[in-house]
């Protein structure tokens, strides 16, 4: 029995994937598991791997070229079988349905998800009727019947425990347990959300300015020294993650009838690559030690640039960073990415002539720029945190408060 | 209210017929000087005579045939077979002449006639002795068939059989004639083609008829004990089926279990498993369970025959399956 391999849905947006590169040949042996090809999507070049065993006995698309999502790139058989009659139905396989969804972030729970070889997921009717009735992902909801079918106590399970997991693969829950919390719109807040889309929508976005001073903060990364060398953004990374955790009101997603505010910090990092814009995410970034953002933002920001980034890196973010410092932009904003609530937009540190306690002095400042969706946020709820912001920075030993 | 067997119960539906209207006779082997096989046809002869209650030969297709045609010129007859197992002798007049008379005359020609006797397994009787004909019967339009689990439900669907202007398959049972229950003394007609919700609960709906209600009210006891509510729905007319019955109980419950006396393969619990898929997909939390005698001749062997026959465990045990509790 022939398995074929079809172009997969490597990335949540990919629409059509270009093989970069064959890693095996025809004739190759190969197990289920296998890369079989690179495949560039539109954000990365990701690995197409082997589902089935036998012999690679086709290279349906060559090197270079494009396939939609479901074409048929090759065959993989037994030695002797005919597969004249798969490899001659390729063109009537494109464009079909893919094989499998697109790639989600795993679980949180440690259960296995009811999702079947080739990607289905199991579950009975009333349980796929339940799930989208209450918008849940079935294919993030642990099935307990047979074949790890969802049934409907798998449903209830997931409603009582707040929906669907969030994307993450650092399992590290909060003391508390709870990730996020959903929160249904009040009346005021549907109002706002409905007069201000008519204003600017469909993102209604205001801007607060605030300017630091980051003199200390400087002077920390210098006593830090070339041992433990960290980048002024990792500094901001670290102490915006830190200020995020306490401001669960501005670490949300606007959900169309709910806010989600989360609990854990992921935060996104806008990174410049010669293709565009991409942001990689730093997980559980609030519970990371500054050394740890450090190399994970580095790791990432050089993954983003060779296009290395797998699905998970660049998903689920709760809160996202823009940095246009290091190219000497004073101040600027940044465009929300939703279903974020807030963007920070990061400018150059300047020596600026400071009033302090009467005297004129000589100060590193930076300035950032917040964008907020005022459906959610509030401008005295995104002063608030920056308050929080300005404190971390300006006294930077409350990084390891 | 008074409470009265299953076979009381009959009796007195055949009686008040025949005083309600005197087209109506009824007719078969042993019904008239003994009272009949089971005792229904009890005091009948006596207070009716023998132009409204006849003895006939051992010859089903016979009788059957002056019944289809008795009730072609305008009686009402009721035919009982001594059981069911015997009637296969007349089956050519019940699908061939009762069941399509209206149709192929055109509509010129009712058979108002009601085909009467136990159906299924008894105890010990064997192979051919023991059979629940529902499904063969439940198959053929023209036919009504209804099946009573209870001694209320006998009375109210007999007379509401005798007064239909169909041919009406009614089936009892020999183990059900001495089971008792409330009847009341004023006159009552329950409709054909409407089930009896019998228990109401949450977890699942047993489906059944006839004999097997009384197994599934059992099963429904012992799960309670267990904190497990079940809905009992009795369709008590297998044709036409109350479908909107079954509807509304599995969409509540979102779990079903079918529970038939018969055999398994074509039964007649695999139409109402139809009819749940059709209208139920997407309030089904697991597949339809099926409770059916086995596969197999009925053993005459006690302990095989016990292990053929659907029962409360098996009920039980399927009511589980259908909610995940067993594999």
């Amino acid at each position: 029995m022939a398995t074929k391999v079809f172009m997969e849905a490597l990335s949540p947006t990919m629409e059509e994937g270009r093989l970069v590169k064959w890693l095996r040949s025809e004739g190759d042996a190969v197990k289920r598991g296998d890369v079989l090809a690179e495949v560039e999507t539109d954000k990365a070049v990701m690995e197409l791997v082997a589902r089935g065993e036998g012999v690679l006995r086709a290279r349906v698309v060559g090197e270079g070229a494009t396939a939609p999502v479901g074409a048929l790139v090759g065959v993989i058989g037994a030695a002797g079988e005919d597969i004249a009659a798969i490899v001659a139905g390729a063109s009537v396989a494109a464009g079909a349905k893919p094989l499998q969804p697109p790639p989600q972030p795993p679980p949180m729970a440690a259960t296995v998800a009811g999702a079947a070889e080739g990607g289905r997921t199991i579950a009975s009717p009333l349980a796929r009727r339940l799930a989208g009735e209450r918008g849940l992902d079935l294919s993030r909801v642990a099935g307990s019947g047979p074949g790890g079918r969802v049934i409907k106590r798998d449903i209830e399970a997931a409603v009582a425990a707040g929906g669907s997991p969030p994307p993450s693969p650092v399992r590290r829950p909060p003391a508390s347990g709870a990730e996020f919390e959903d929160v249904p719109l009040t009346q005021i807040r549907k109002t706002i959300a409905r007069r201000l889309v008519e204003s600017i929508g469909p993102v209604p976005t205001f801007y607060l300015t605030a300017e630091f001073d980051v003199t200390r903060a400087a002077e920390l990364r210098s006593a830090m020294g070339e041992e433990f060398k960290v980048s002024f953004n990792d500094v901001m990374l670290k102490a915006t993650a830190t200020a995020l955790s306490q401001h669960p009101e501005v670490n949300a997603h606007w959900l169309g009838d709910h806010v989600r505010f989360w609990y854990r910090v992921h935060l996104g990092m806008a990174v410049a690559t010669d293709d565009g814009l991409i942001v990689p995410v730093i997980h559980d970034a609030d519970a990371k030690r500054l050394g740890e953002i450090s190399a994970e933002a580095r790791k990432l920001a050089a993954r983003a640039r060779a296009r290395r980034l797998k699905p998970e890196e660049y998903t689920g973010s709760t809160f996202s960073v823009s940095n246009l410092g290091m190219m000497e932009i004073e101040q600027f904003t940044a465009i929300i990415n939703p279903p974020e609530a807030g963007i920070l937009a990061i400018g150059a540190i300047e020596e600026r002539p400071v009033v302090v306690e009467g005297t004129i002095q000589v100060r590193k400042r930076l300035r950032v720029t917040m964008s907020c969706d005022h459906r959610v946020v509030d401008g005295a709820a995104g002063a608030r945190f920056l308050q929080t912001l300005r404190r971390m920075i300006e006294n930077p030993l409350m990084l390891v408060y | 209210m008074p409470v009265l067997t299953y076979r009381d119960a009959l009796n007195q539906a055949l009686r008040e017929e025949l005083h309600h209207d005197d087209r109506v006779f009824l007719m078969g082997e042993e019904v008239g000087v003994y009272n009949g096989a089971y005792k229904v046809s009890k005091g009948l002869l006596e207070e009716f005579g023998e132009m409204r209650v006849v003895d006939t030969p051992i010859t089903e297709l016979g009788f059957a045939g002056v019944g289809v045609g008795a009730a072609m010129v305008g009686l009402r007859p009721i035919i009982e077979f001594m059981t069911w197992n015997f009637a296969l002798l007349a089956m050519d007049q019940l699908v061939n002449a009762a069941a399509k008379m209206l149709y192929m005359s055109g509509g010129q020609f009712k058979v108002p006639i009601v085909f009467r006797g136990p159906n299924g397994a008894a105890l010990q009787l064997s192979a051919q002795h023991s059979q629940a004909w529902e499904s063969w019967l439940v198959h053929i339009p023209g036919l009504k068939v209804v099946a009573p689990g209870t001694p209320y439900d006998a009375k109210g669907l007999l007379k509401s059989a005798v007064r239909d202007d169909n041919p009406v398959i009614f089936l009892e049972g020999e183990m059900l004639y001495n089971t008792k229950g409330e009847v009341p003394d004023e006159e009552y007609l329950i409709p054909l083609g409407k089930a009896d919700v019998k228990r109401e609960g949450s977890d699942c709906s047993i489906v059944t008829s006839g004999k097997m209600a009384l197994v599934a009210m059992h099963a429904a006891d012992q799960l309670a004990k267990e904190g497990i509510t079940v809905d009992v729905v009795d369709l008590r007319t297998i044709r036409p089926m109350d479908v909107g019955a079954i509807r509304a109980s599995v969409r509540k419950t979102n779990r079903a279990v079918v529970l038939e006396e018969g055999w398994e393969v074509c039964g007649l619990g695999a139409q109402v498993v139809d009819y749940i898929q059709r209208d139920c997909f997407d309030d089904l939390d697991h597949p339809v369970v099926r409770v059916h005698q086995a596969d197999a001749p009925m053993p005459y062997a006690k302990g095989l025959e016990r292990a053929a026959k659907p029962d409360v465990p098996k009920t039980i045990a399927a009511v589980k399956r259908a909610m995940y509790l067993e594999s």
